[in-house]
């Protein structure tokens, strides 16, 4: 069974993983919902029940098809529909950002300009509800919600996170080269480069949420602009917190020697996952900092 | 190395129930599963509308407060959408997309499974609500702020619940996806794939691309109601039409994801009953995938009275009016494939049948609301709500019910039972215009939609509407008993070519079809294919 | 007074209402209408024809074409033709309906749950400053019938003039004078509502915060009725729209009648949706 035949299809056994994950969304979901709701204990003990479900499903589940995957189970179709499964997942994850871009783009192009005053529609609006508001950015609105801010420079924090980002990517294509040029070395060094350079970002962000907060009361509460800067950078933190800890899972199994030349597929996927987070990165320092 | 396929062969006949039906990796078993999930909430949904209709069977509150009926219009709305047309589909492309291309199964199957697993938890979810303070969400289906965030406790649960169903239908997209690009027999060009595997490869584009804007959408919502933000509130520079705009960039598309693979189920069941090959295989893949770029490009038709810019009314007239060339030639295509055919009238002809008028019904209101003057007098009333219906339920529910009468026999290996399925027929399609065509002059009259109670006026046709409502959900009562008839007692066998001029790669399985469909890739025979000659 | 065009039983289409707009709407959408059922009559026909010509029953053998070129371009540019016959009316009487210049009349429409304020705001080219505001309520009589298991007959709430006005009637209607262009500015003060007169095609979303505008001018002179029509919570179907157009002379009148020392006003300009404080300070 070494070798499989690609004339033969492939189906995976059965499986456990996929519904002990529903049992664990449900009750992350759950707990999440009733700590919302003011019922705190019950709300997080039910969450953390769910966190941990899904914690040991996805250490299962992907242990799983590691070892099949190392038994040399899968033939090169199984390989494409996981390459196309991560692909499409990947493009389902930009639409995700797109809704906050868009909502970003609507609320800077007719919202606030309405509110200030801008046209016919804003003539009304703003001389009937909103006198005396002009159409600035950043805004926490007419009514400055949460009180007056600072919003960060894009050239401190951000532009080093965004210098960090890109020479994240460029070391995880080193990485990758070193893979399949099968010299385990560079491999080593520079995928661990990429995680280094992944936490260092997530720590710059965190510092620099933690400035806005305490310095210059830029918070979530700061109208529109506050808020669509920490879903925007938040949501993307989040995915570089992901990205990170599957570098650290990639690094680990390129230590125990779980790939080669040809057969990477879970490297390339990290790889692309991460390349995804520079770009919605790139998108952000663009039109949340500097714009 | 045969053995990797009989070895899971093997292992399908020593399992448990548990095994069989929480651990699949079986696209038909997953197949089985979705369906009868989405039977179920037909009846669950259905229940809500009974309540709603006899509700409105006379002005006057007679039955609930006006709370309760808002709470039940939204989650009419959610539990149908979402847990009955959506999840059927998928069901209906579980089990025939890999028996139409000749695979296996589907491309990640342990994944299909977790789609499949993920619904009924956030159907629990959404619908414990009812029972929390407050009641269930009560702001209609489309979730609107501010009204939404006055709701209780039942705003966090349907939030968490419609982000399940977005990962849900995002992993199954990713699978039927997968699938159909990866795993089509040899000398199975695209162009060569039956109508409903392309309808299905469109609309899994259209759900990856727009339910995680849906999940961006309610996030917002999230935040709004828990921490503080001001995506919905003026007074912090937000807009409550933000919202709207970021739903309705789902919720056009997600009209289409739940009509495509209706167009897919018509275009197979039409050509099969008229003997004759789908008149413009291509020009329908083109009209489908025109058709899913438009739905990009339309979404504030839902808007045209939040007070838009006109160049925007503008625009998104045009777009919308667009919609009906692409949709026009699909229906003149099944319309030219009956055109000297030679005829014959079963069960799935006759729903097929309902479609086309049905559903082209619904397009003519529809593209009389693109009109933006128009859509002034028709925004909002049960115009829409006859609108939607008609292509929903006239269209999309009619097609999933053609398509369980078409497949039904290959699935399960027994014939059911024409009398009570022609009855049901019969019953469904005089009961469902009685039930929504009188909402057309309702609306035209100027009844707003989602009201529990109104003038005297509209008191006639809206007793008649009712009475056609009770009509069409008894009538259904009819397809449990046909599809349990069938399944566990009827003791007609079907033959593997169910019906006489059914080409594709599904009729050249035996009926009931094997556990895995296909273990080695099939030979492709052209002039097997469903739609014929497809070299021009 | 005829309450010439609100819904009265069994009816079954449009309205031609109260104003130019609102008839121009009624002939496009009956041209719409008979679009549809002229396509509708080819298509069933061409269909109808099929099912009772090319029954297999019947003896009929199936033809084995499955293109024709020249009808599939056919029924793709004719469609598009006749959509453009439509579009370019709709096209030009949208324009009208955004047209609210040369207004001689401005009335701010804010709505609540579940009720609608009116505020006058300007008249003839001068600020309307002395009038009270209009707060339009659900008539109380509706009101009592409305309540679950009430026991009044909903057809039993008859207004004076004949019609049965349960669900449409409000204890204080607008009041807007015939012959007059009349500006509405429409906004929420809550949630999003939506203030609409069918007979007038005035029909804009009331949405807090942002401010919309519609217009209608109104010769006739009568009571037009219509209801909200964004769901706003549990009583959206208990806050209808009722416009009093009277003669003009009788509203100068009348205006006059109710205007009241200034200093009563200011604030009832303005819907505020929360408490003012200064601008923001720029980042």
């Amino acid at each position: 069974m070494s070798q499989p035949d690609a004339n033969v299809y492939y189906v995976p056994h059965k499986s456990r993983w996929p519904i002990i994950a529903t049992i664990g969304m449900f009750m992350f979901m759950l707990g999440a919902a009733n700590w919302l709701n003011g019922h705190d204990t019950a709300g997080q003990v039910i969450l953390a029940a769910g966190a941990l479900t899904i914690i040991g499903m996805m250490v299962g589940w992907f242990g799983n098809v590691i070892r099949e995957s190392m038994k040399g189970t899968f033939n090169s179709q199984v390989d494409t529909s996981f390459r196309m499964g991560m692909t499409w997942f990947i493009f389902s994850e930009v639409f995700f950002f797109a809704a906050f871009f868009g909502a970003l783009f609507y609320i800077r192009t007719f919202t606030v300009p309405w509110l200030g005053g801008m046209g016919d529609k804003g003539a009304l609006t703003n001389g009937f509800i909103w006198q005396g508001f002009s159409a600035t950015w950043p805004t926490n609105g007419p009514d400055a919600v949460g009180g007056s801010f600072i919003s960060t420079s894009p050239w401190g924090i951000p532009l080093i996170n965004t210098l960090l980002l890109l020479s994240s990517s460029v070391t995880v294509t080193i990485a990758h080269h070193a893979l399949r040029a099968g010299k385990r070395k560079p491999l080593i060094g520079f995928l661990g480069l990429t995680i280094l350079l992944g936490a260092t970002f997530l720590g710059l962000q965190a510092h620099e949420y933690w400035e806005s907060y305490v310095h210059l009361n830029m918070t979530l509460h700061s109208g529109i602009y506050g808020a669509t800067f920490y879903i925007l950078t938040g949501f993307h933190g989040l995915h570089v917190t992901l990205g990170t800890i599957m570098l650290i899972v990639m690094w680990l199994r390129c230590a125990r020697g779980h790939f080669n030349r040809e057969h990477h597929f879970a490297f390339e996927a990290v790889a692309w996952y991460w390349h995804f987070v520079d770009v919605i990165w790139l998108c952000l320092f663009l039109f949340v900092y500097i714009l | 190395m045969s053995s990797t396929a009989q070895a899971v062969h093997h292992e399908e006949h020593h399992q448990s129930f548990f095994e069989r039906w929480f651990m699949s990796t079986n696209h038909k078993d997953i197949g089985t599963l979705y369906l009868s999930f989405s039977f179920l909430m037909l009846f669950v949904g259905g229940s809500f509308a009974m309540l709603i209709r006899a509700e409105l069977f006379e002005p006057g509150l007679q039955l609930m407060q006006p709370y309760f009926f808002n709470e039940l219009t939204g989650m009419h709305g959610l539990v149908m959408i979402f847990g009955v047309i959506m999840p059927s589909f998928v069901g209906l492309a579980n089990w025939m997309i890999p028996m139409q291309i000749g695979a296996p199964d589907m491309a990640l199957p342990r994944l299909n499974n977790l789609s499949f697993w993920i619904l009924p938890f956030a159907f629990v979810l959404l619908l414990s609500t009812f029972f929390m303070p407050g009641g269930a969400p009560a702001a209609g289906w489309t979730m609107y702020p501010p009204l939404v965030l006055q709701g209780g406790e039942s705003i966090a649960f349907m939030i968490f619940a419609i982000h399940l169903m977005g990962i849900s239908s995002i992993l199954g997209s990713i699978n039927i996806i997968a699938t159909i690009l990866n795993l089509r027999a040899p000398g199975l060009d695209l162009l060569k794939m039956p109508m409903f595997c392309w309808s299905w490869l469109i609309t899994s584009f259209l759900v990856i691309a727009v339910m995680p804007v849906l999940a961006g959408a309610v996030t917002m919502m999230l935040f709004d109601r828990f921490f503080g933000t001001n995506f919905f509130n003026a007074a912090g520079g937000g807009d409550p039409v933000m919202y709207q705009h970021v739903f309705w960039f789902f919720g056009h598309p997600e009209v289409y994801i739940m009509i495509l693979p209706a167009f897919g189920v018509i275009s197979e069941i039409v050509p099969t009953f008229s003997r004759k090959p789908l008149f413009g295989y291509k020009a329908m893949v083109y009209a489908i995938a025109c058709i899913a770029f438009l739905s990009f490009i339309v979404w504030s038709h839902h808007m045209f009275t939040v007070g838009l810019p006109l160049g925007a009314e503008v625009f998104f007239m045009y777009s919308t009016m667009l919609i009906a060339v692409p949709t026009g030639v699909k229906i003149f295509n099944w319309v030219t494939t009956m055109w000297r055919g030679s005829l014959s009238f079963e069960v799935p002809m006759l729903w097929a049948i309902a479609f086309i008028v049905l559903f082209t019904i619904g397009g003519f209101s529809g593209v009389m609301m693109a009109l933006v003057p128009a859509d002034f007098q028709y925004n909002q009333t049960y115009f829409i709500v006859a609108h939607f219906h008609y292509v929903l339920v006239g269209g999309a529910l009619f097609s999933i019910i053609g398509a369980v009468y078409y497949w039904l026999p290959k699935w399960s290996g027994r014939m059911y039972s024409n009398f009570w399925a022609k009855l049901h027929f019969w019953s469904s399609v005089i009961s469902v215009n009685v039930l929504f065509f009188p909402q057309h002059f309702l609306g035209l009259a100027g009844m707003p939609r989602r009201i529990p109670d109104y003038n005297v006026a509209f008191a006639d046709w809206n007793m008649v509407s009712s009475i056609g409502g009770f009509w069409f959900g008894a009538t259904q009562l009819i397809f449990v008993g046909v599809v349990i008839h069938c399944v566990f007692f009827s003791k007609q066998k079907a033959a593997a070519r169910v019906w006489e001029h059914a080409y594709g790669l599904e009729w050249t399985l035996p009926s009931p079809a094997p556990h895995h469909s296909f273990t080695v890739p099939p030979v492709i025979d052209d002039s097997q294919l469903a739609h014929g000659d497809v070299s021009h | 007074m005829a309450a010439a065009a609100n819904p009265v039983p069994w009816q079954m289409n449009l309205g031609k209402g109260a104003t130019t707009v609102s008839r121009e709407i009624w002939d496009l959408h009956m041209a719409a209408l008979w679009v549809c059922v002229a396509l509708g009559v080819i298509v069933f026909g061409a269909m109808f024809i099929a099912i009772f010509r090319f029954r297999r029953s019947k003896g009929a053998v199936a033809a084995t074409w499955s293109h024709n070129t020249l009808l599939e371009v056919c029924w793709t540019i004719v469609p598009i033709l006749i959509l453009v016959g439509l579009a370019l009316p709709a096209t030009l009487l949208t324009r009208k309906l955004y047209n609210t210049s040369g207004a001689q009349m401005t009335v701010k429409v804010t709505g609540y749950q579940w009720l609608w304020r009116y505020d006058y705001i300007s008249y003839e080219g001068k600020p309307v400053t002395g009038v009270k505001p209009i707060f339009s309520r659900l008539a109380w009589n509706s009101n009592a019938a409305r309540q679950l298991d009430s026991g009044i007959n909903p057809d039993s709430i008859v207004s004076r003039d004949g019609y049965h006005d349960y669900l449409l009637n409000v204890t204080h209607p607008l009041v807007i004078p015939a012959g007059v262009k009349v500006r509405f500015l429409i906004t929420g003060g809550d949630v999003i509502h939506g203030w609409w007169v069918p007979d007038f095609a005035a029909k804009r979303d009331a949405i807090p915060g942002i401010m919309n505008d519609a217009w209608a001018k109104v010769d006739k002179p009568g009571i037009y009725r219509g209801q909200c029509y964004v769901l706003c919570g549990q009583d959206h179907s208990a806050m209808p729209v009722v416009v009093k157009v009277v003669p003009r002379d009788q509203f100068n009148a009348w205006l006059s009648a109710q205007e009241q020392p200034a200093t009563l006003d200011r604030a009832a300009r303005t819907a505020q949706v929360g408490p003012r404080k200064p601008a923001p300070a720029k980042g």
